[in-house]
């Protein structure tokens, strides 16, 4: 699905990721966790794309596929998805015409028809019921005076109507509550199956009791100094990170 | 911080290929006269100049009344003694008046078979707006179908509104077949001294439209369809007169959103609403002339026009919706005068400056009357090196018991060398008035657009959405189908304004 090979990459000329690699497998899902600043949203915003993200060296495929030269919005029809950290606020923008509107770019990019509003309403409340979401959200504008956990919430609602091959997830679980926490974990869960991949970006090994991840990597200075498995999470939650620094 | 347009090039030198605008001016011109709009005239062109002789020769040769003359005489003498505004943001060279002809019979041009002979760059702007293929023939002066002929159209038109007692006409229509309502209401509203573009008009006015809806009839069509055909015939001298009696409604719709080029660089209109008791009038504009060369600002067409409504009766309501997309300059403060008591007058615009446009625009609202109402609501959009301005004036006079006013005033900016300036005047001489005001300056951000990429939604398709979304309300007050029309001719406005 997604190979990393020695990237070296940064922002705006500042070089931030130094030597990182990293092979996301069909179905798997991997965590990564490190320190504030270590590179993780870096990391994500390279591989979608991000304008001022370069890359200095090395290589990212997606399916085969070099993704240097790629607009972001290309690599987001051929099936990345990023649930933002920080999600943007689109003001006058209904989130159902936006919603649409991304979906109705994904058909027409593979040759379909497009989904008249009719059959779209129909879809995305099968899908608010997943993420437990009002319906009234759907006609404010995209993430305008959203509360930090709708936000994230509905980060994940758009996952579920895009359907992306690759999704990651940079650090969804913060600004939840316990219940919406669940929600979202099982809004994943159910969504997870043998060809797609998930990269979830968090502090927090709590998320990862609820998502079952494949891999633990632990992200310092711009590189995966150690990977594992849960219990790598757990040790990380009580002993903190020096002990991994070199 | 302003940049003006480039100030090299003489201002009346036809500097772009006109022959296809031309050509639907003329189309429509030509269809006028075999339906009888104006009285046959010798074909010529006056040479440039103005002076009280092409005055009565523009008089003469419409067969005007010797008031309508005198008329004319005072306001360019008026006009003589004006001097040309400076106050607006607009940056232009000054126009020398003496370089316009001002008298220009229309042109014949043959008629295209088909419309593979049509410019296909105009053809697929059509397109992208969505006009009807018919409506395409009649914009590209191609022969159409009978049934879709603009003369067999606006017969029907005519005589349904007949039946109603609705008189609707060319403005030298009125003059001849109803001169006691032209002479009691010309320069009601818009005096010939009001201001030098205005008085100008006054004097050299081409033609125009002239509506009357009698008392208690609500108008039973939308005036729109009629001018979706005949849009092309605008004069660069148009002067409006619309006059709803008592009890009565309209719904009038001026302009296209087909791109609009014209060989005459100024335009100055003038548009005056007379609203008596209990009556309504709704006026929206659709403009998109040429703006000029995008990459220099040449050529483009100045548009200071002066648009003022009178609610003289009471409960009269006049409603003015305006979409500017076209010109070089923009000049242009559709107003209300609320005299009557419990009037309302209301003011929805969206203005978009890109490239090298300019646009100083916005109303003023008078209110004499008690509890009378107003409501403002502008959308300024620049991107490129536009530059938008509102300029909005509220007035409460002393008598104006319990007026209300609610303005909001938004600017939204696409890349960083374009400009937004607001400047809100209120001037309130009664203290039980009450004054909302809300403003707000946005600006398309990297971080949205690339949401949006995000999601797989192409950045020009995020800049239309996004400018959409922020125009919503003025849309929504747009009648129905030129709604969707204004949504794409935003679109098309916008093509390329981010990198
Ligand atoms: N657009 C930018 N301009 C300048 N510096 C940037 C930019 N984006 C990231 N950085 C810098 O790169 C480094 C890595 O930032 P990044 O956002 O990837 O960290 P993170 O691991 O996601 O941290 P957190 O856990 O706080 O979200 C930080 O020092 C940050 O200041
Ligand atoms: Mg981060």
């Amino acid at each position: 699905m997604l190979e990393i090979k020695n990237l070296h990459a940064g922002v705006k000329g500042k070089a931030i990721l130094n030597g990182l690699n990293l092979k996301v497998n069909p179905g798997e899902l991997h965590a990564i966790m490190g320190r504030n600043g270590s590179g993780k949203s870096t990391l994500a915003n390279i591989i979608t794309g991000r304008d001022d993200y370069d890359i200095i060296s090395g290589k990212i495929e997606f399916n085969g596929i070099d993704l240097n030269e790629m607009a972001p919005e290309d690599r987001a029809l051929e099936g990345i998805f990023m649930s933002f950290q920080y999600p943007v606020v689109i003001p006058g923008v209904n989130n159902t015409y936006f919603l649409r509107a991304a979906l109705n770019a994904q058909l027409k990019h593979f040759g379909k028809k497009e989904i008249n509003a009719a059959d779209f309403m129909r879809l995305i409340r099968e899908k608010l019921k997943l993420v437990n979401m009002d319906e009234k959200y759907l006609s404010r504008a995209v993430n305008d005076g959203f509360s930090g956990g709708e936000k994230k919430r509905n980060e994940i609602l758009q996952m579920l109507t895009l359907e992306p091959k690759l999704s990651i997830l940079d650090e969804t679980d913060s600004g939840l509550d316990i219940d919406a926490l669940k929600i979202v974990a099982k809004g994943v869960n159910d969504f997870r199956d043998s060809t797609r991949s998930f990269i979830a970006i968090t502090h927090y090994q709590r998320l990862l009791e609820y998502m079952e991840p494949d891999f633990i990597h632990i992200l310092i200075d711009g590189k995966i100094v150690k990977s594992g498995d849960i219990s790598l999470a757990q040790e990380v939650e009580k002993k903190g990170y020096s002990w991994l620094e070199s | 911080m302003q940049k003006g347009l480039a100030a090299a090039e003489p201002l009346f030198q036809p500097n772009y290929n006109m022959s296809k605008n031309q050509q639907i001016i003329d189309s429509a011109i030509k269809q006028e006269y075999e339906y009888g709009f104006t009285t046959d005239i010798e074909q010529d062109t006056l040479p440039p100049g103005l002076s009280d002789d092409v005055i009565r020769f523009i008089s003469a040769k419409k067969n005007e009344p010797d008031w309508l003359l005198d008329w004319r005489l005072k306001a360019y003498h008026r006009w003589l003694e004006m001097e040309e505004p400076d106050w607006s943001k607009l940056k232009y060279s000054k126009i020398d008046f003496q370089k316009i002809s001002y008298y220009s019979a229309p042109k014949k041009q043959k008629k295209l078979k088909s419309l593979d002979e049509v410019d296909p760059e105009l053809l697929k702007t059509y397109d992208k707006l969505g006009i009807p293929l018919e409506e395409q023939k009649m914009l590209s002066n191609v022969a159409v179908d009978a049934v879709f002929d603009s003369v067999s159209v606006t017969t029907t038109f005519k005589e349904e509104l007949e039946k109603h007692g609705v008189i609707f006409c060319s403005f030298s229509e009125a003059v001849k077949n109803h001169p006691s309502l032209v002479k009691k209401y010309l320069g009601s509203v818009v005096p010939v001294s009001d201001n030098y573009f205005g008085a100008l008009n006054s004097a050299v006015f081409s033609d125009g439209s002239f509506v009357y809806i009698p008392k208690g009839v609500r108008c039973p069509m939308e005036l729109s369809t009629y001018f979706r055909i005949n849009a092309a015939k605008t004069g660069q001298f148009e002067r409006t007169l619309i006059i709803a009696d008592n009890d009565s409604h309209v719904s009038y719709l001026e302009g296209c959103t087909a791109p609009m080029r014209d060989e005459n660089q100024l335009h100055a209109a003038v548009v005056e609403l007379i609203a008596h008791d209990n009556a309504e009038i709704k006026y929206s504009t659709v403009q998109n002339w040429y703006p000029g060369n995008p990459k220099t600002g040449k050529g483009g067409i100045y548009n200071f026009v002066t648009k003022r409504g009178n609610c003289i009766g009471d409960n009269s309501k006049i409603s003015w919706t305006q979409v500017e997309t076209g010109s070089a300059l923009t000049w242009k403060y559709p107003s209300c005068i609320l005299k009557g008591d419990n009037s309302v007058g209301e003011f929805y615009s969206v203005a978009l400056s890109n490239n090298f446009q300019q646009a100083d625009t916005g109303t003023k609202m008078i209110h004499i009357g008690k509890n009378t109402k107003s409501t403002i609501i502008s959308k300024g959009i620049s991107a490129g090196k536009g530059q938008n301005t509102y300029r909005g004036g509220v007035k409460i006079m002393k008598g104006a018991e319990n007026a209300r006013n609610f303005s909001q005033c938004d600017s939204i900016l696409i890349g960083d060398e374009c400009g937004a300036h607001t400047f809100p005047y209120i001037d309130v001489r009664n203290p039980s008035a009450q004054m909302e005001h809300e403003a707000s300056t946005s600006r398309i951000g990297e971080d949205q657009l690339f949401y949006c990429n995000q999601r797989g939604v192409s950045t020009e398709d995020a800049v239309s959405m996004i400018v959409n979304g922020f125009c919503k309300e003025v849309f929504n007050e747009l009648p129905m189908e030129f709604a969707v029309e204004a949504q794409k001719l935003m679109e098309v406005s916008l093509e390329g304004s981010v990198g």
